[in-house]
């Protein structure tokens, strides 16, 4: 197999085109218009923080970028010449890899198993021919650990991994195989705080090696800490797609959440007694801080 | 390289050698095959004799090569009911085609071969193409093969067996590769034996050490996963299912060449021994984890037990008894190693 060389990233200069450009993207499903004139871009080095609600088109816009869905409008521009994907293969190629929020890896198998899961390197020939165990056991080993993490044993099953390491065994898989932009989905909603702050880590160490990082979430304190733009998406619209200068937490929580209908709905839950009431108080006192 | 390497070796120590132990599928069925040596072999001198081990041996091998790809196709996440009577198809078919047809016994045997692969693919197929459960696409194969087996044997030979095998010209030598002898401290000892080990043996190195392997433990695992990372399932699950029946083939020719005639009824009931033994031999019903060697271990428990109790003088009827608190405690301690292995470590 090809791939298996580590390979060296080259830092761009400064002046280059973005590495991913979504310019005026929409998407229709029958009348139901899931994303309308979408911009924003995404930089090598950098992460692009996509944020909103259930529903505001965070997933029809991974699925375009990870080339399942075709844009009906709008174009997609990688280092600065339009592109199109018609196959989640055709992303690929672009070096744009998805790891959605299943992660695609079995929990049974070991970790060098997964890592090299359908790419797996042979050696020997003919009949002989045979999954390089002594090669994937290394390599996995040296990619988990530029990522940041030693593994203590590359032969544990990925089910004995916490949620923030199975998360970079993916992330360091498509790392590996080529990924020159990471688009995340939702990698940090199914765990608890401190696994969260592992994820952030690994997407600042991504960043750091000059790969590109679109990060989808629905936490804004998540994605401030690591973000350098925001793109903030609600019901298929764009609320704007800001530089981190140019908004704060305070401003990004706001509109996340609508702002006043969080206010109101704090006050309805204030009014309610015991826990519920006490949801509502401290909602109010969170709205108040950062209005 | 080498620092870090020692480095991540130590901590490995840390983390348990019992625990890894533990986690090893074959690990039950070891323990059940010593327990049950020595608990026989204590009691009965026949038993522990060259000639009672080359009986047990003998009655275990016809188990534990149909036990290989049945573990293999349980790893990969199904079942095959079909497994059992595909012997009876295979070993029939050869039959047929040379005493009443007089084909040529080598192409008879080639014959049945593609039959049989042709069986395994639809089986794959159909569980691939429908997505129904393995359990209900091989219950129908197993019923049609069962009537098939009866239908054409009464139809072809007015009988419900097929016989004579050692008058077709060839037979001794084909005898002398599946069915021969080999003396061991006076005792005969089946060649279905030593192709018994080199299947096993072959079987786990194709489990653990080739690309294919590692696609049987994902489609077994997580047949989406596996297939957003470009692993080929489909393929997998019906090449896996192809296995059981070349495995069914050469068994089925191998009892036939051996005994020289088979009964048009023969295999049926045989692939829940197949089943039990990969089960008692680690393998997850649910799929993606297990070994070749437990299956073959776990028919090795059954061939002992089922000479042992007559070789002790008890009354074989509870044989069966045993067969059945043998799967119960197996599946019990396989739910508590899938446990552990999925445990997460916070």
């Amino acid at each position: 197999m090809t791939n298996v060389d580590v390979r060296e990233i080259v830092e761009p200069p400064k002046a280059d085109p973005p590495m991913l450009e979504i310019r005026d993207v929409t998407k229709m499903f029958g009348s139901v218009i899931s994303l309308s004139d979408i911009s924003t871009t995404v930089q090598a080095g950098q992460v692009t923080c996509v944020l909103g609600d259930n529903g505001a088109g965070k997933s029809t816009l991974i699925k375009i970028l990870a080339g399942v869905h075709q844009p009906d409008g709008g174009q997609l521009l990688v280092d600065g010449r339009p592109a199109r994907f018609s196959t989640p293969r055709d992303a690929l190629d672009a070096g744009i890899a998805t790891v959605y929020q299943d992660l695609a890896i079995v929990p049974l198998m070991a970790i060098w198993r997964n890592f090299f899961l359908g790419s797996e390197p042979t050696k020997g020939w003919g009949p002989f021919k045979r999954f390089d165990a002594g090669l994937a056991k290394k390599v996995t080993r040296k990619e988990m650990g530029d990522m940041g993490i030693d593994i203590r044993d590359p032969d544990q099953p990925v089910g004995t991994l916490s949620g923030g390491e199975r998360q970079s065994v993916a992330i360091a898989r498509a790392v590996h195989f080529g990924a020159r932009l990471l688009i995340l989905d939702e990698p940090t909603s199914a765990l608890g705080v401190k696994q969260a702050g592992v994820v952030l880590k690994y997407i600042v160490q991504a960043r750091d090696r000059g790969l590109g990082v679109i990060f989808i979430t629905h936490n804004p304190h998540h994605a401030y800490p690591v973000g350098d733009r925001f793109l903030l998406l609600k019901r298929g619209r764009s609320l704007g797609d800001f530089a981190k200068s140019e908004i704060s937490l305070a401003e990004l929580t706001r509109l996340m959440a609508g702002g006043a209908e969080l206010e109101a709905l704090a006050h309805e839950l204030e009014r309610g007694t015991g826990d519920v009431g006490e949801v509502g108080r401290e909602l109010l006192q969170d709205t108040e801080t950062l209005s | 390289m080498t620092a870090a390497t020692a480095r991540v070796d130590e901590r490995v120590a840390h983390v348990g050698a019992l625990r890894r132990l533990l986690l090893r599928p074959e690990l039950g069925a070891l323990v059940g095959v010593l327990v049950i040596f020595t608990f026989f072999a204590a009691q009965s001198d026949v038993f522990r004799s060259w000639a009672g081990a080359a009986n047990w041996l003998d009655v275990s091998s016809a188990l534990g090569l149909m036990a290989v790809p049945v573990a293999l196709l349980m790893i990969g996440g199904h079942f095959d009911l079909s497994a059992g009577v595909q012997t009876a198809t295979a070993g029939l078919a050869t039959g047929i085609m040379t005493t009443y047809w007089g084909l040529q016994l080598y192409a008879s045997w080639v014959v049945s071969l593609a039959l049989m692969l042709t069986i395994g693919f639809i089986n794959g197929f159909l569980v691939t193409r429908t997505g129904l459960p393995s359990f209900i696409i091989t219950l129908g194969m197993f019923l049609g093969l069962q009537g098939l087996n009866l239908g054409v044997t009464k139809q072809v030979t007015n009988q419900v067996q097929v016989s004579n095998i050692d008058l077709v010209p060839g037979y001794h030598a084909l005898n002398n590769i599946l069915a021969s002898t080999v003396t061991i401290g006076g005792a005969k000892f089946p060649i279905a034996i030593i192709w018994w080990i080199g299947f096993t043996a072959l079987g786990s190195w194709v489990l653990l050490k080739t690309r294919f392997g590692n696609w049987i433990f994902a489609t077994g695992g997580d047949p989406n996963a596996s297939k957003n990372v470009g692993v080929r399932t489909g393929r997998t699950t019906i090449g896996l299912f192809m296995m059981v029946s070349f495995m069914a083939w050469f068994v089925g020719n191998t009892q036939f060449i051996r005994f020289t005639s088979i009964q048009a009824q023969s295999g049926i009931g045989q692939e829940l021994y197949y089943i039990a033994a990969a089960v008692i031999g680690g393998c997850l019903l649910t799929g993606g984890f297990g070994s070749v060697i437990g299956a073959s271990l776990g028919a090795l428990i059954f061939g002992m037990t089922e000479v042992g109790i007559v070789n002790v003088g008890w009354n074989s009827d509870w044989f069966k008894l045993f067969v059945g608190v043998m799967l119960l405690l197996a599946v019990l301690a396989n739910q508590f190693t899938r446990r552990l292995a999925e445990q997460s470590r916070r």
